[in-house]
């Protein structure tokens, strides 16, 4: 990797450096309260993903294509479904996490469906999120959300999969 | 993978940190409470879309929202698009899923958070 890509890569960190910097110096309060906010999110993100790819990276090792294949894959039924759930609503991140699992279950031969009901299952079931959403929301809604929510992903589950066809993967995202 | 991403999760997170400065709690407060009915809840929908708040967050400001009478409807939506909808967020979501995937399925979601939403307002 040369100078000039990593410029390229990071030009708006490199920007929003000199900005927060800029900022101190001259005491500008809105950007030092924007960089505030920039650091709460980077130890938002420390503290989960390394974890996480660390799990993504065992899960890679570990756990056999067959396996997902089979349990996971085009013609899991609903049990296929249930597992992918299940896997979501026992992590904890923001979204952009889910992305790279999603990525090694594609990989892996998991259905262009379950890959889908797990970004969603992921986005709005996760456990350590539903107690928060109970705490301040009341299990009420907690609870009606939660039911209208699962059969809604299963449609986008299988409209997703009719949309990119069965042989859709997710990519790498690594660089080109 | 994390060093490919790692640019791309950097520019989002300046986006949402400048974001979250440009539009504090009370100016979501005041933009969702003004308007009632079907445009209150399509402008939650709108906002809920685009912003990326951390639940930590969101939950309690919702909470506040319901307090001080925004309608059900309208916070709902707002929580359902905000958590299942991801425009701050697209770039990343591109690098995985490609283009046409990530633009699918944000609209996908962004129809069935407002179904949701709607269904959660109407029965609580």
């Amino acid at each position: 990797m040369n100078y000039r890509r990593i410029i390229y890569d990071y030009i708006w960190l490199i920007l929003f450096a000199l900005f927060s910097l800029g900022s101190l110096f001259l005491g500008f309060a809105p950007g030092q309260k924007i960089y505030l906010n920039f650091y709460q999110f980077i130890l938002e993100m420390a503290s989960f993903l390394p974890l996480m790819f660390l799990l993504v990276g065992l899960f890679d090792v570990w756990i056999p294509k067959e396996k997902v294949e089979k349990h996971v894959g085009q013609g899991s039924g609903l049990l296929g479904s249930f597992w992918v759930i299940l896997l979501a609503t026992l992590q904890a991140g923001p979204l952009y996490g889910a992305f790279p699992v999603a990525y090694l279950l594609s990989k892996k031969g998991a259905s262009v469906r379950n890959i889908f009901i797990y970004i969603g299952t992921f986005s709005c079931m996760k456990i350590p999120l539903m107690t928060f959403e109970i705490g301040f929301l009341g299990l009420k809604f907690s609870i009606l959300r939660t039911l209208f929510t699962l059969p809604v992903f299963f449609i986008i589950g299988i409209l997703m999969e009719k949309y990119l066809g069965k042989n859709y993967k997710v990519n790498p995202a690594t660089l080109q | 993978m994390f060093l490919d991403i790692l640019p791309t999760l950097l520019t989002v997170i300046i986006l949402v940190s400048a974001f979250l400065y440009l539009i504090p709690g009370e100016t979501l407060e005041a933009i969702l409470g003004a308007k009632s009915g079907l445009l209150g809840i399509l402008i939650a929908a709108l906002i809920g879309s685009i912003a990326l708040i951390p639940g930590f967050i969101a939950y309690p400001l919702a909470r506040i929202f319901l307090d001080r009478g925004i309608p059900p409807t309208t916070v709902a939506v707002f929580i359902t698009t905000l958590i299942m909808v991801g425009i701050l967020t697209l770039p990343l979501e591109i690098k995985f899923f490609g283009k046409k995937a990530a633009l699918m399925r944000n609209f996908l979601s962004f129809l069935g958070a407002l179904i949701i939403g709607l269904l959660v307002g109407y029965f609580l």
